[in-house]
Order: structure tokens, then C-alpha cells, then sequence
């Protein structure tokens, strides 16, 4: 017990500290699923099936049972009393249709790529050398695979079924009417008003499929030779996976540990509960050895969820002086051949977001999910919120140049002004803060947006063969998943709360317990950061756990940018509670009132005395317990769970400038600006990341991204050489900057920053594109907008067309000097 | 099997192999250096970047018996042997280079060829010279941000009136 | 990710290599760079049973002077040849083209003579050795031949080059002075061209004394664009003629159509990126 000295208040949230994570993977120290070795470890390779559409006939795995090292071959039927199901979380409707889905099938496979049986051997190598022995027969189904077709197929048309039993494709129609919810007006009627007075828009836009792409190959690890059953995994959910597999194999969840180590990358992709770890965790029960199973890149882009993948019909409703008066959206989703943990509830959480900062007085959204025999779809950074802030920002510029005006300026007058918050929407959310009109002045000025409107007049007026194009995106979306209430409401399985747990130990380091778990988005720093504020303890003092259902036994895992604001807030309240438990301690060592105390800067003091006590000295005191107050418990750990009651809002201006080679239809970017509001910032250096991470992710759809099938239904973009994800030389430095309206919902303000540049940059780079040729006659370019889609808009009109279903082979069996090969020429994409 | 001799960061090892064992693979499972990673299966990603005698290949994509004979540096034994961290590890930590950490030991291992090569790139130099790896988490532009604040140290080092360009990471 | 077996050999001479291919004939393939044979291996495209590895072979490596020519051998890796002096200065399209070539990590350990041999279509070298008029030296059991780029490339992936030969150098007769631009029409960077193009040109007082073009993934090899050659020659280096001429780039191509893009549009693309390749050839040349 000392005097308090005056000490300088040193605030940790704010500074942009270097991460705690970084002296590890920056050496090469990871802990990978796949670097995971244990004695007696034995390896699996997969058997998958090259039809999108057939039944199992035979499988013969005598060859491969006898190719050296093999311990044994799997298929479902030996597996069918073990092996568990894949869950879908989230039926969005009561009647919602959904296929049974078990990880190994016993007599259909339902798209290519799909698991048929599994190789067990001693090693990696000769479990793939046996794999290629394992000999299947399959007679071929008629496969659904155009999403438009699907939808319309039934058993009367002879149109393909992606399940035959289930006699239809459509899974699931979801509605939202603002008529029927009471919070706005009639859509139609807005359509009808406009339609005789006033800017009725209609157009169509096409989300392709994109695939998540994480660097890190998903791994697992499953260790069946203890009292519980390990499971290692390059997950985002070890806790929902932990569920997943107690709930349908029958083993007992207490008996199932999961950790997710170091992950590399997830953006939703690794928010799975995947056949593969289902597999692994059979066999290894099977055998009680533990096994390994890592997959190949190209089995990760085959057989990984893919996202994304819908049309979006759009009819916006103006007046002609160009305010809007309703919006109506009907969407056909494609969930490929199972529902997926999330499943149709990704074009859901889009519902509520086309309407984005806009006053829409009347809104109406309807989303058809439709089964296909096609790579299962599920979340994709920003799942259901790029999809809707595509539509309603193309849908903004379209109108500004059916009016003649400039795109901000029609914004402008139809948003939320920052004095109208909070603001509840047509959609029924309401928007706790905001300032649109902050965020866009700085945007235009760091952008140079006047002196880029000059240029690209100059351009147009001299006809230069490369044009220039500006693009602006006012995003928000809604974060920070969920008020389980809400969740509760829209039928998903589980609440939206999030666990922390604070323990103060002895030699006064604070441990730190969080159920989000981190896959590269610096939570050891950040929370590090916020519990050293909090509790007044160096940064340095702060060790984060996650990750691991058994140090962490509560947790709904990271997704939806709910770390920081749901996860966060658990934290400063598990913090707080250490305080409030220390605070009897402190009085009573201090021999003074409780209600004298006071804290600040790690420290209780006396108020009007320099009297004090650090919090570790406290946290050293109740370790001993040798002089407690009476009737205290020792120990001043404390659990805290944090149920958040609303979303959050952040929102953003986007700038971008694209030009255009009107010769080649080659387009590249020279400037992107974008000023965000994501409230209060913890760590500018790591919001600073996943800004420019979000930004190339939205880009990449915007330009590059796109997985082709073929007419077949074998995925042609099934490598990195095909399936495009930009380098550093396709990419530009870009120039952001933020503005802060603080979150009212959340002790610290914060707001989600996760997906916010995926969200906004994809219609940002695509309405430059087509502002660019604009004048040639173009208004719309279907995404990605290749070269050869850009110089079809331009000289033959339309949306530039589908993508040829084919691959052009480098890697070539007959590479050097014998066979002839012909060129794979497939079908367009519809 | 085939007998192979070499010496990877700085230890000499001699290893019996299946020729078909690549480079990578004979670094992570016999040798346990896993901070070297396996990103892709057609040699796009360069998340397996190792030096061979000096030079940065995608360990993918050479075999171990043909690395026979020669000096292999991993990630792992980039630092210096009391540990001081290589100017462009500091620089990757430095600028936010990295976030999951998956593609960056094949990042940083091209970074440091690309200043061996060219030690005053330009951003379109660097961003060229990184064209062999991908990253899915940064966009990029931490990367570059670390390359010349690297490229800026290694100069300031190298002449100690450090004419070099300061960059600060953004 | 793991390739089937297989057993490997590496010889240290050409005449050991040829030995060793016709003893394992057609189980064997041979191994340069491995840049492309290894995915190939990797995802079980091809299992040979053997390897045979000319990574050892001194003798093929380097890049010489020889009178009118200069000559590479087929396993100097790109960025040897890259940042070679003689390339450079005789054949500065080839130096240009390899700029460009994949990324710095496989032009570390790929050769000259492994992706000619590849001939992949849309591989960057096909295109310049063709614009230069190369010479591909082949040896086998009975000595070595040579065959002339217009020879050399045969079909998809298939060359001149028979089971049991060998490519050893690549004789590329001088250009010096010569100007040269490689235009090359890339998604990403990573990635092989939707169509290049190669020219390189002589102009002798405002005149295009001589000019060469080569066209990768227009076809099933690489290809020479002939037509519009012949109508630049003897013509004045100036834009019009050029575009006048290049409207001819397409002529006699079979480019294939895939995600990158259809072969309408190539056919388009590579009239405007020909103009553009023979315009900065020309400037080069000084015009
Ligand atoms: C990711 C990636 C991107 C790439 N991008 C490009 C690109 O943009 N442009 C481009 O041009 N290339 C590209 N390549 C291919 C690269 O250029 C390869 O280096 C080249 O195609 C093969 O050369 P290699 O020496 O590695 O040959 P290898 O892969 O070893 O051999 C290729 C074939 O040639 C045969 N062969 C090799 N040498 C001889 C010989 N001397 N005599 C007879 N047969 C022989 C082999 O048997 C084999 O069949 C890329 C490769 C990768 C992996
Ligand atoms: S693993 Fe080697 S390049 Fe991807
Ligand atoms: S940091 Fe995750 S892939 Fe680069």
C-alpha cells in the first residue's frame, strides 16, 4: 500500500500499437492446423465426385485398401451410423425445404466435388496414391445448374432437380413488406404513382458466385486418444462446431474439445460446419488414432462454401425532381446443393439494408432460395450486405443520370440527414448515429472529386481512347450480429450474445477469456488495448485466450464484424465487474468507506487523501484471502456476457476513379478514396488493415472475381490460375480517412469495421466503370467486368454478356512433346 | 529414396527422400520447419517462398533431390542467430504488413530478394516485384507501405547520413 | 499437392540424358525448370516413371555470341536471359518479353528452353522467338538438327522436338538495333496472357526497313502475324500505315475462347494491341 502518485493518464484505445501477434508469424513460430503432428498420426484424402449429379452405383476400394500404408477405406454407408450431419442453423421460413446432408453420402452425390469416400494411410502421400485406386461407378442425373432454370423446375416440366425426392428447387420464399410491417407504405402503389408521374427504374443485376479464397487450406486435426476427443481446426466456430458435432453424432459435448489455432483467413469461408471435419472425427473414432486431413487449394475452391450468387430484380420508384418514393427488390438466391449452416439467411441479412441511408417511404423484399447441384453457398464477407448496397448504390447513379444530376447530389437529397438521427427505417431498423453529409464533404475533398469531374469532361470532349470514370458508394450497413431477440424473431438457431472473462492472477498479469475468436483481425491486440484502459494495467500485462472451448467455455465466434462491439462490450463488462469486486477489498485494506473509493489508472484511492491501492496489488491480496472483508470470496475474476440490444450502423462515402481503354476494354483504377464513420476507433493502425483488406475483397468482385461453371457443372474456375484474385500489381495505394459519430448502443462507441470496405467498393468501382462510358451509351456492366464485358457494352450495348465456361489449359497432361489436345470449348454462363 | 545433402538455415542436414518429395514438403515434415506454409496446388500464390543459394523459388515447386547441393533460407532463419529480427520482419510488423500471417513468411522471403536485387524500388517496383504472391487480408497496401519503409532502413543502414525516404506506416 | 511416384536420374551430361530417354522411352519425361512440370505432377496430370533432371548439365546453360547469332541455352533460367547484356542488345524483344513473364519467384528457377519446349500457346516466348526468326538446336541419337521457329511449334503442347531428343539452344539470329515492344493483355498479374504481342522492327530513314511479330494464344501455337508484315514493309513508320496494316493482325488466327475472354474479342483485341506493339517497336527503332 502506497501513496498515489500523480500519474499520467496513458489511454490505450486510440494509439496504434504494434500487434501482439505479429513476433510469432512474422519468424515463422505458427501453430496451423496443418503443422499439427501427433505420434501415430494417420492421414486422410478424400475421394470426391467429378458429376455435379449422379448415384453412387458401385465403390470398389479393394485396389486401394491394398496400396502400401493404407489403414483403411471409408465410404458412408460404413460410416452411416457415425458420421453425423451437416446442420443448417437457420431455417429463414417454417416451410423452408432443406436436404438432409450427410458428410460422406451413402447413394447420390449432389455436386462435383462433393466427399464420396475417405483414404486412410500413414502418410500424406500414400494416402493420395491410394485415393486414385478407389474405383466408382455412377450413373449421372440430370443436373440443375442455371438458377434462373432451377426455379422454375418442377417434376410436371421435367426441368432438373438438384434432389429429385424433394420434387422442387425452391427452398425457401422470404418476405418483408412495409405495408404488412407497418413501417412504411404500399411499394406497389409508389411504382403505380411513378409510373404516370414521376422515374420509375427497373433494372436487373447479377451477383455472381464468388468464392471466399482464405490463403490458409482448411485443416483439421482430430485426437480421439484422451479422455475427450480433440479436435484441432482452421475454423471461425469452434464453439458452433463443437455443438455441431456433439448434436449429431451423440457424443457428448463435454467430451468434444475444439480449438482453432492460429487460422489464416476466413471472411466468412471457415464459418462452416464442413463434411471434411465431420469425416476426420468419425474416423478417428473409428480407429481411435488420431488422424489428419488438409486439403489441396483446389479441393478448398471446389468443395469450400462459395458466396454470394443471386439476380436481384429492382424497381426504385422517384419523383421527378428525384426523390425516392419506393423501392422493391425480388431476389433469386442460389444455395447450391445443401443449405449451409447460414445458409438462405445470407440474402436475409441483406433485407433489411437495401433501402441503405435512403429515405424510402415504401419498401417491399422477397428472396427465393433455390437448390442447385452446385458447390453449397453460404457467408462471404458481408454476407447479404454487399449484395444490397450493390443494388440500391448502381440504382443511385442510375438515377442521377436519368435526372441529369450528379450522383451526390441525388444522394444528398434523399438520405438520412444527421440531425434526423436516430432514424428508424422502412425496414424497421433504427440508426443510432450517423453524418452522412460529414463524411461525404471530407471525401469529395480528399478525393479531388471537382477536379476529376474537370478531367473527365476534358476527356469525354476530346474523345481520348481512354476515359475516365468517378463512382461513389454512401454505404452503411448493419453490424455487430445479433440481439438474439432479433435472431429469435428471424428463426436462427442460437442467440447473438457474446462471453468474456476477466482473471486477475496473482503476480498481477490480467488473463483475458473471449468467445470471438480471431482469424488475422488483431483481437489479442485491440482487447489487449481495451481491458488495459479499462482496468489501468499495461498493455503489455494483457494476455488474450480464444479460441479453445475449453479455456474458452462460452463463445458464438467471429463473424459478421461482431468481435469488436459484441465481443468488446462483453469485455469492459466482465472488466468492470473486477472493479466492482475489487472495490470492497480496496476500502477494506484502505480502512475506508466504500463510498470514498475511487478508480483511476489502475489504482483505488481514498477521495480527499493520497491514499491508494493498485488493482494488482488487490488482485495479489484476494489471491492470499488472508485479510478479506467478511463474507468476501476470494478471488476478483469475473464472467460477464453482453446480449447487445441493437445493430450498429456504420456508414461511409466511397470515391473512386476508373479509366477505361474504350479500344481494349481494359480498366484501371487510379484513385479510391473513402472517409468511413465506424464510431470510436481502438487501434487506427488495425482498422487501417481491414479497411484496405475490405476494399481489394470488394474490388476483386467489382473486376476480377468470378466462379464459372461449366455446362457439365465441374467448376472451371477450380485454381488459382483460373478463379482471379488480384496482386499487389493490380492494386493501387488508397487514401482513407475517417469521421466519427460515436455508436450510442456500446460503452466504447465502436462500430463494426469488418466488412464495411467490402460493402462499399464493389459499387464504387462499378459505377465508374459505367460513368465512364456512359456516354457511349452504356448503363450497366455485369461484373466482373472484364475487358471483354466492357468493350461489349461499348460497342454492341447490353451488360457485355456471360463468361465462357472454359478454361484454357497451361498445365497440360501432354506438356512437351507427344498428344494433341483440344481446346475445352464450353457453354456461356447465363 | 535419394540421398540429399544441403544446408537449411545455416544447419547442415543429409536426408534420405522419395524423389517426388517437393522442397516444401521436405522442409515441414522432416525437417519441422512449418514456419514455411503450402498456399495453393499451381504455384500462384509464392506463400511457400524460400531462398535457394540466394534466390527466392516457390518451394512447391522444386523438388527436394533437385535442391541437392544447395543453401535453403526459410522464414525461420531469416533473423539473426541472437534473434534481432531481419529490417524487413521489423518493417512487416512495423507498418501492419500482415494480418492473418498466412502468406506473409512467402511475403517477407520475396520482399527481402526483391531489395537484394533492387534496394531502392519504387511502388510500382515493388508492387511488380510481389506479383507471385497473394494475400487475401491486406489489400496490399501495408505490404507495400513495409517494403520501402524496409528498403528505407536497409539504406539508412547501409549509409549512415540515411538519405533514405522515411515512411510512415498508414 | 503430392505427385505419383517415380525415380529420377540426373545426368550431367547430354549424351548420359539421351541415353537415359532412350532406356526409359516413353516412361520418362525430362525436367528443366520444373515450373510447369511440377503442377502438372502435382495434381496427377501426368505420372511418368521417371525423371529425368537436366538441371545438371553445365553445359546447357548460358547465353553466347556466335557470329551473326546469339544463342541460349535451353536451360538458362529467365532471369538469367532477362538480365543477360548480349540478349539485350541483339534480340531486345526477348528481353522484354521475359519482363513480363510469370513472376520473379519462376523466372528464378524456369528456362528458356523448358518453356519453349512446354509450348504452351499462350506462353510470352513463343511469340518472340517466332517475330526473330530463332532456331531451335535439337540433339538426338544421331547428332543434332535444327528447326526453324516457323517449324518448331507443332500443335497444342507439342513441338518438333520427338521422344527421344533433347532441345539444347535456341540460336537467335542478331537484331541489333532493332527497336521492340511486347504488348501483353493480362487480367492479374499472375497470370498467362488473353493474347500478347510481339514486334520488333529496323526503320532506315523513316521507312520500315524490316519488322518481325509473333502473337501468343491466338492459336495452337504461337503465331507469326504475316499479313501484317507484309503490308509494313518498305512503308512509312507512321500511325496510319500501321493501323492501316494492323486491321490484318487477326488474319489466319484460331485464338481460343475462354473465362478470359472469347475469341471474337481476341480477334478484336489483337488488332489494337499489334498497333500498339509496332508503334513502340518503331519508336524504339527510332522512327
Ligand atoms: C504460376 C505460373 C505462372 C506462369 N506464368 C507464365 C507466363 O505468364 N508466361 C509464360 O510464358 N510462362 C508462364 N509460366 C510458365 C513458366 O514460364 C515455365 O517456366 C515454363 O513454361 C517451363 O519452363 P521450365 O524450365 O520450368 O520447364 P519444365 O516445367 O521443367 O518443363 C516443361 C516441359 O518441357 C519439357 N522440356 C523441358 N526442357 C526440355 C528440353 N531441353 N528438351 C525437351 N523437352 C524439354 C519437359 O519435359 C516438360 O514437358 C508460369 C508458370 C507458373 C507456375
Ligand atoms: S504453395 Fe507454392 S506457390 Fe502456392
Ligand atoms: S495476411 Fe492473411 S493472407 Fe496475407
Amino acid at each position: 500500500m502506497t501513496a498515489v502518485e500523480a500519474q499520467p493518464e496513458v489511454k490505450e484505445i486510440g494509439r496504434d500499437r504494434r500487434r501482439k501477434e505479429d513476433a510469432r508469424l512474422i519468424t515463422g513460430r505458427t501453430r496451423w492446423t496443418d503443422n499439427i503432428s501427433l505420434n501415430g498420426m494417420l492421414h486422410l484424402a478424400m475421394v470426391r465426385s467429378p458429376f455435379a449429379h449422379a448415384r453412387i452405383t458401385t465403390v470398389d476400394t479393394r485396389a486401394a485398401e491394398e496400396s502400401p500404408g493404407v489403414v483403411g477405406v471409408f465410404t458412408g454407408e460404413d460410416l452411416a451410423d457415425t458420421q453425423g450431419a451437416c446442420i443448417n442453423a437457420w431455417a429463414i421460413t417454417t416451410d423452408q425445404v432443406t436436404p438432409a446432408h450427410t458428410p460422406l453420402p451413402i447413394d447420390r452425390v449432389a455436386f462435383a466435388g462433393e466427399t464420396v469416400a475417405v483414404v486412410v494411410a500413414r502418410s500424406a502421400a500414400e494416402a493420395r496414391d491410394a485415393a486414385e485406386l478407389v474405383e466408382v461407378d455412377y450413373d449421372e442425373l440430370p443436373a440443375a445448374l442455371d438458377l434462373k432454370e432451377a426455379a422454375e423446375a418442377t417434376p410436371e416440366n421435367g426441368g432438373a432437380l438438384a434432389h429429385p425426392d424433394l420434387g422442387t428447387n425452391k427452398s425457401a420464399l422470404w418476405r418483408f413488406d412495409s405495408a404488412e410491417a407497418g413501417t412504411g407504405g404500399n411499394v406497389d402503389e409508389a411504382i403505380a404513382v411513378a409510373r404516370t408521374d414521376g422515374i420509375v427504374l427497373e433494372r436487373e443485376y447479377r451477383q455472381q458466385r464468388l468464392i471466399p479464397a482464405f490463403m490458409e487450406p482448411r485443416s483439421v486435426v482430430v485426437d480421439p486418444t484422451g479422455e475427450q476427443i480433440t479436435v484441432w481446426s482452421a475454423t471461425q466456430i469452434p464453439h458452433i462446431l463443437r455443438f455441431a458435432l456433439a448434436a449429431t453424432t451423440g457424443v457428448p459435448e463435454s467430451k468434444i474439445r475444439v480449438i482453432a489455432p492460429d487460422v489464416g483467413g476466413g471472411f466468412g469461408g471457415k464459418l462452416q460446419q464442413t463434411p471434411e471435419e465431420m469425416v476426420a472425427f468419425a474416423v478417428a473414432r473409428r480407429l481411435g488414432k488420431p488422424v489428419k486431413y488438409t486439403e489441396t487449394r483446389s479441393e478448398s475452391l471446389l468443395s469450400a462454401h462459395h458466396g454470394r450468387d443471386q439476380w436481384q430484380k429492382l424497381t426504385l420508384a422517384a419523383t421527378k425532381d428525384g426523390h425516392v418514393t419506393g423501392l422493391k427488390v425480388e431476389l433469386l438466391a442460389d444455395l447450391g446443393a445443401y443449405v449451409a449452416l447460414v445458409g438462405g439467411g445470407v440474402p436475409v441479412l441483406g433485407a433489411f439494408m437495401f433501402n441503405a441511408i435512403y429515405k424510402f417511404p415504401a419498401y417491399q423484399f422477397s428472396c427465393q432460395t433455390v437448390l442447385t447441384n452446385k458447390t453449397w453457398t453460404d457467408a462471404y464477407r458481408g454476407a447479404g450486405r454487399p449484395e444490397a448496397t450493390y443494388a440500391v448504390e448502381r440504382l443511385m447513379d442510375e438515377l442521377a443520370a436519368e435526372l441529369g444530376k450528379d450522383p451526390l447530389e441525388v444522394r444528398e437529397l434523399n438520405w438520412i440527414k444527421h440531425e434526423e438521427f436516430p432514424f428508424t427505417t422502412v425496414a424497421g431498423l433504427e440508426y443510432d448515429s450517423g453524418n452522412y453529409e460529414a463524411a461525404t464533404a471530407r471525401a469529395k475533398e480528399l478525393f479531388g472529386y471537382d477536379d476529376l469531374r474537370a478531367e473527365q469532361r476534358r476527356r469525354r470532349d476530346a474523345g481520348d481512347t481512354v476515359q475516365l470514370g468517378i463512382g461513389v458508394s454512401t454505404f452503411t450497413e448493419m453490424c455487430g450480429l445479433a440481439p438474439s431477440r432479433v435472431l429469435g424473431q428471424l428463426n436462427y438457431g442460437a442467440g447473438g450474445w457474446e462471453a468474456a472473462s476477466v482473471r486477475m492472477l496473482p503476480t498481477g498479469k490480467v488473463e483475458v477469456i473471449t468467445g470471438a475468436s480471431a482469424h488475422g483481425q488483431g483481437h489479442e491486440t485491440a482487447f489487449s488495448q481495451i481491458v488495459a484502459d479499462r482496468l489501468g494495467v499495461p498493455f503489455e500485462d494483457v494476455e488474450i485466450l480464444h479460441g479453445d472451448t475449453q479455456v474458452v467455455p462460452r463463445g458464438m465466434d467471429t463473424y459478421g464484424s461482431r468481435s469488436l462491439v459484441v465481443g468488446g462490450e462483453a469485455l469492459v463488462r466482465a472488466a468492470d465487474k473486477v472493479l466492482e469486486k475489487a472495490k470492497p477489498i480496496a476500502a477494506h485494506l484502505l480502512e475506508a468507506s466504500v463510498d470514498d473509493i475511487e478508480f483511476s489508472n489502475g489504482r483505488f484511492g481514498v477521495r480527499g487523501t493520497d491514499q491508494g491501492i493498485a488493482l494488482t496489488e488487490i488482485a495479489t491480496a484476494s489471491f492470499a484471502a488472508h485479510n478479506l472483508p467478511d463474507g468476501v470470496e476470494p478471488g476478483i475474476d469475473a464472467d460477464a456476457t453482453y446480449d447487445p440490444v441493437n445493430f450498429n450502423f456504420p456508414h461511409g462515402t466511397h470515391l473512386c476513379a476508373m479509366e477505361v481503354d474504350t479500344e481494349t476494354g481494359e480498366t484501371r483504377m487510379r484513385k479510391y478514396t473513402c472517409v468511413d464513420d465506424i464510431g470510436v476507433i481502438i487501434n487506427p493502425l488495425i482498422v487501417s488493415g481491414q479497411v484496405h483488406g475490405g476494399l481489394v475483397q470488394g474490388i476483386a468482385q467489382a473486376l476480377w472475381e468470378e466462379a464459372v461453371y461449366d455446362e457439365a457443372g465441374t467448376l472451371v474456375s477450380g485454381s488459382f490460375a483460373d478463379y482471379l484474385l488480384p496482386t499487389a500489381a493490380d492494386t493501387i495505394s488508397f487514401d482513407i480517412d475517417h469521421t466519427t459519430s460515436p455508436a450510442t448502443s456500446n460503452t466504447l462507441g465502436t462500430k463494426g469495421v469488418g466488412e464495411a470496405g467490402t460493402i462499399a467498393s464493389t459499387p464504387a468501382v462499378v459505377n465508374a466503370v459505367v460513368d465512364a462510358v456512359r456516354h457511349l451509351g452504356v448503363d450497366d456492366i455485369r461484373m466482373p467486368c472484364t475487358p471483354e464485358r466492357v468493350w461489349n457494352a461499348i460497342n454492341r450495348a447490353g451488360s457485355g454478356g456471360g463468361t465462357v465456361g472454359a478454361a484454357a489449359p497451361h498445365f497440360d497432361e501432354s506438356t512437351g512433346m507427344s498428344g494433341n489436345v483440344d481446346r475445352t470449348t464450353g457453354g456461356n454462363e447465363a | 529414396m535419394t540421398r540429399i545433402n544441403l544446408t537449411v538455415d545455416g544447419m547442415k542436414v543429409s536426408d534420405d527422400v522419395e524423389p517426388r518429395m517437393l522442397l516444401v514438403q521436405y522442409l515441414r515434415e522432416k525437417l519441422g520447419k512449418t514456419g514455411t506454409v503450402i498456399g495453393c496446388d499451381t504455384s500462384n500464390c509464392g506463400a511457400c517462398t524460400v531462398h535457394l543459394d540466394g534466390q527466392s523459388v516457390k518451394s512447391c515447386n522444386v523438388l527436394a533431390v533437385q535442391a541437392d547441393g544447395s543453401a535453403v533460407t526459410t522464414i525461420e532463419g531469416l533473423a539473426g542467430k541472437d534473434g534481432t529480427l531481419h529490417p524487413v520482419q521489423e518493417a512487416f510488423r512495423e507498418c501492419h504488413g500482415l494480418q492473418c500471417g498466412f502468406c506473409t513468411p512467402g511475403m517477407i522471403m520475396q520482399s527481402v530478394d526483391l531489395l537484394n536485387n533492387n534496394p531502392h524500388p519504387s511502388e510500382q517496383e515493388i508492387r511488380e516485384g510481389l506479383e507471385g504472391n497473394l494475400c487475401r487480408c491486406t489489400g496490399y497496401h501495408n505490404i507495400v507501405r513495409a517494403v520501402q519503409y524496409a528498403s528505407g532502413h536497409l539504406a539508412a543502414a547501409a549509409t549512415p547520413t540515411g538519405a533514405a525516404e522515411e515512411v510512415t506506416p498508414a | 499437392m503430392i505427385p505419383a511416384q517415380f525415380d529420377y536420374v540426373a545426368p550431367t551430361t547430354v549424351e548420359e540424358a539421351l541415353a537415359a530417354l532412350r532406356q526409359y522411352g516413353d516412361d520418362a519425361k525430362l525436367l528443366a525448370g520444373g515450373q510447369s512440370l511440377l503442377p502438372v505432377l502435382r495434381m496427377r496430370l501426368n505420372a511418368p516413371e521417371w525423371i529425368i533432371d537436366l538441371g545438371r548439365i553445365d553445359s546447357l546453360r548460358g547465353v553466347r555470341e556466335d557470329g551473326d547469332a546469339i544463342v541460349i541455352g535451353a536451360m538458362t533460367p529467365h532471369s538469367v536471359v532477362g538480365s543477360d547484356p548480349l540478349v539485350a542488345q541483339h534480340a531486345a524483344l526477348v528481353t522484354k518479353a521475359v519482363a513480363e513473364l510469370a513472376d520473379a519467384q519462376i523466372r528464378h528457377r524456369g528456362t528458356f528452353g523448358g518453356a519453349l519446349a512446354h509450348a504452351d500457346p499462350a506462353g510470352d516466348l513463343g511469340g518472340p522467338v517466332r517475330a526473330l526468326d530463332a532456331e531451335f538446336v535439337i540433339a538426338g541419337a544421331n547428332g543434332t538438327r535444327t528447326v526453324s521457329a516457323d517449324d518448331f511449334f507443332v500443335d497444342l503442347f507439342e513441338t518438333a522436338i520427338s521422344e527421344d531428343e533433347i532441345l539444347t539452344e535456341v540460336r537467335i539470329p542478331k537484331h541489333t538495333g532493332w527497336g521492340a515492344h511486347h504488348e501483353k493483355m493480362v487480367r492479374v498479374a499472375h497470370q498467362w496472357p488473353i493474347c500478347a504481342v510481339a514486334a520488333t522492327a529496323r526503320v532506315e530513314g523513316g521507312t520500315i526497313a524490316d519488322i518481325g511479330i509473333g502473337l501468343a494464344n491466338m492459336g495452337n501455337t504461337p503465331l507469326r502475324a504475316g499479313g501484317v508484315e507484309e503490308a509494313l514493309r518498305g512503308q512509312p513508320a507512321t500511325e496510319d500505315s500501321v493501323r492501316a496494316a494492323c486491321a490484318r493482325a487477326a488474319e489466319g488466327t484460331s485464338p481460343p475462347s475462354d473465362l478470359n475472354g472469347s475469341a471474337d474479342y481476341r480477334n478484336h483485341v489483337v488488332q489494337v494491341m499489334c498497333r500498339r506493339a509496332v508503334m513502340g517497336a518503331l519508336e524504339g527503332a527510332g522512327a
